[in-house]
């Protein structure tokens, strides 16, 4: 008989490659899915693993784009990690992006067509602002009514989704755009333009955002006393009141800081890579990051990998389309599928497998 | 000895050479806002690639990117679709305006063509249709049909493509019943089935027995269906699987036969950079077939009005016509100008409400 038997201390080893495994087994089950739909099980791995990385025509163009993709995911992973390492659960970072991308952009819109060099951070405090503020929602609700703040979270996801139609239609639309929905296009406009700080890399300010949270998130939660009440919040809950963890004043610093680097990482993607408000604006990175900070173990570095990694999936999945003619769907379900191997192998972390005789009782 | 087999072999391969280039298909990509299988627009795009596949076999390869987002991502879709060697790309949305200019900019060599979109280029096109040419055929069933005198309309986004839709079936429902009213529910969205269910019963229970849509999937078809007595007209796709009842006509896009021109063009290579707005009369636009649950008279009205459109006798915005605040817009005998139209952006006199900024 196989049965699951609770680990004394969870499993480093396990922590350390369930990961890896999952990605394997998500290239194993990936590979027969793709076999039954026609395409060769190897080239299709291959077109998303490697070719985004390697493949003469594509290369040079999918490495950037690769931290292009990935930046905003990484640093809303970093925001929402810290508040998973105390339980505060925020699942509203799609909102909060787009809370921060309507700000940012409101805010240098506001200064059209000024020049001043003072514009992009000023838009880079309100996309900041943005997001904090309606994350604060949530926290407010949640430190003073005691409600849920997954629910609201998730909630405000789709009330920011019906702002975010309305500017792109109304109060931020492009006054030259003859009526047509979507805001001005940054892209043209020098001083609130999120370009690439050297062409051709990818790299632009979000990017360079994430990098400085990855190092920031991992010195805070080794080194910084706030850190170690975060970590002991979410281990803990009882032994941090008995420390004198105020509790109150960890739910509005988490989700605050989610909120304020989702808000920034919206602000960003709508300057740069997106170019400007449009309806359909927000692509899904505040709940892809969600799996991201998970598939990272909410590990600093290992949210930077997974990042880099789910952004491969992404790219690569979109060259299998293209050049293998696979539905979008399957590309989809490939990525649904590392969730959910990594979820599977997670439960060795804390158990582990006894095969024994059934023993009389 | 050694010296003839190698140019014998060179001349082998410039041969192939010359062979393979001969015969290397033209590449034409598309863009996809939907997943193929929505059952209105993007499904009606993917009919015209179909058609273009039928109409030129082997000398034509053609790829598709599905259920792309109209942010940052469409740029990188359209950018690795150009990368992959397509001589000629569709991007068949409005959100795919900007991201297909920029990367035109980037691939002069490749050629672009944006649907429902207004920015050109050398090598961009632009080309739409007058769907509200169909709308007014439909706001003349509906006005004749309703007993309740209360149409509903599920609207998408306030663009003027929508706006006119609205305006066209709304004079052509008056027209024949003066005492209709249409009632507007913004749905922000192309095409999402849970939400244009619920605007649908929202609709049906305000009493509204004839329902609009200019969403793209068969929700509010099923949720007339459920409601019974409640006819509704298919959208940018005939599904005419909820014909005869509740749907009894339909506004069909025809991209084929334009696809095909613009392919063969580029064969030819005399493509060039142009701006297509076609409607009932070239095929772009098509009235599906009208259903036995429609009164023979109507129908044949309707048939009517459908043929003079087409011939050009008849123009959909055709004086007096005032607008919702009542200033006059159009005089008697009064043609409205493409200009006007393209930025719409005003409802016309007798519709209740506001259009959403």
């Amino acid at each position: 008989m196989i049965r699951l038997e609770k680990r004394p201390q969870p499993s480093q080893a396990w922590t350390t490659f369930s990961p890896l495994l999952a990605v394997f087994l998500t290239m194993v089950v990936g590979g027969l899915l793709f076999g039954m739909l026609g395409a060769s099980p190897f080239e299709a791995i291959r077109t998303i693993f490697w070719d985004p990385l390697f493949h003469p025509n594509f290369a040079a163009y999918s490495r950037p784009q690769l931290l292009v993709k990935a930046g905003p995911l990484i640093l809303i992973a970093i925001g929402l990690s810290i508040g998973f390492k105390a339980g505060i659960w925020n699942i509203g970072a799609e909102g909060q992006y787009i809370m921060g991308a309507i700000c940012g952009a409101g805010a240098g819109l506001a200064f059209y067509p000024s020049e001043s060099p003072l514009i992009f951070p000023l838009m880079l405090l309100a996309g900041l602002a943005g997001g904090w503020a309606w994350a604060m929602i949530p926290a407010v609700l949640k430190t003073r009514l005691g409600t849920n703040e997954i629910l609201v979270s998730l909630m405000l996801v789709y009330v920011a989704e019906t702002i975010l139609a309305s500017a792109a239609s109304g109060f931020l639309r492009n006054p030259e755009g003859m009526g047509f929905p979507g805001s001005r296009n940054f892209k043209e406009w020098g001083a609130a333009h999120n370009g690439e700080l050297i062409a051709n890399t990818g790299m632009h300010w979000g990017v360079v955002a994430a990098f400085i949270a990855v190092i920031a998130a991992y010195v805070f939660l080794s080194r910084h006393i706030q850190g170690f009440n975060v970590r002991l919040t979410g281990e803990a809950p009882r032994a941090a009141r008995f420390a004198g963890v105020n509790p109150t004043r960890v739910v509005l610093f988490c989700l605050g800081l989610s909120g304020a680097l989702a808000g920034a990482a919206g602000m960003f993607e709508a300057t740069g890579p997106a170019g400007q408000i449009s309806i359909d604006f927000n692509a899904g990175y505040g709940f892809t990051a969600i799996i991201v900070a998970f598939l990272g173990r909410l590990n600093p570095i290992g949210i930077l990998l997974a990042g880099l990694l789910m952004a491969l999936t992404y790219i690569g999945g979109e060259l299998a389309q293209l050049m293998l003619s696979l539905p979008g769907a399957a590309i989809q379900l490939f990525q649904g599928m590392l969730l959910f191997f990594l979820l599977a192998t997670d439960v060795f972390t804390n158990y582990r497998i006894r095969l024994s005789r059934k023993e009389a009782a | 000895m050694k010296r003839r087999t190698l140019l014998a072999s060179a001349a082998l391969a410039f041969g192939l050479g010359t062979a393979a280039f001969a015969d290397d298909p033209t590449t034409v990509g598309f863009i996809y806002v939907g997943p193929v299988g929505d059952g209105g627009w993007t499904y009606e795009h993917e009919q015209g690639r179909k058609a273009v596949v039928e109409a030129f076999g082997d000398k034509v390869k053609t790829i598709y990117q599905e259920s792309v987002p109209e942010g940052a991502d469409a740029e990188r879709a359209i950018t690795q679709m150009a990368l992959s060697g397509a001589d000629l790309i569709f991007t068949t949305s409005f959100g795919y305006m900007d991201p297909t200019i920029a990367v035109a900019q980037k691939f002069p060599n490749v050629k672009f063509e944006h649907a429902t979109g207004y920015k050109q280029a050398d090598n961009v096109s632009v080309y739409s249709a007058r769907f509200y040419e169909g709308r007014a055929v439909q706001g003349h069933i509906a006005g004749n049909m309703t007993k309740t005198n209360k149409i509903g309309y599920i609207a998408s986004f306030p663009i003027p493509e929508v706006i006119r839709g609205i305006n066209a079936a709304y004079i052509h429902a008056k027209k024949v019943n003066p005492d209709v009213e249409f009632s507007i529910v913004w749905a922000y969205t192309w095409f999402d089935p849970a939400k244009e269910a619920d605007a649908a019963r929202a609709l049906i229970e305000n009493g509204a027995d004839v329902i609009l849509q200019h969403t793209d999937s068969t929700a509010p078809q099923a949720a007339a269906k459920e409601a019974g007595n409640v006819i509704t007209f298919g959208q940018a796709s005939d599904m005419a699987d909820y014909a005869p009842y509740p749907r009894v006509s339909s506004i069909i896009d025809n991209w084929g036969p334009y696809y095909i021109k613009r392919v063969q063009d580029v064969m030819d290579g005399t493509w060039t950079s142009t701006s297509t707005w076609d409607g009932i009369a070239p095929g772009m636009v098509g009235i599906g077939e009208i259903s036995d649950a429609v009164p023979a008279e109507v129908k044949a009205s309707a048939l009517a009005l459908k043929d003079s459109i087409a011939s050009g006798e008849y123009h959909t915005f055709t004086g007096p016509l005032k607008k919702q605040d009542g200033s006059d817009w159009l005089a008697e005998g009064e043609t409205a100008d493409d200009g006007t139209l393209a930025g719409m952006s005003f409802y016309v006199e007798g519709i209740t409400g506001d259009i959403p900024n």
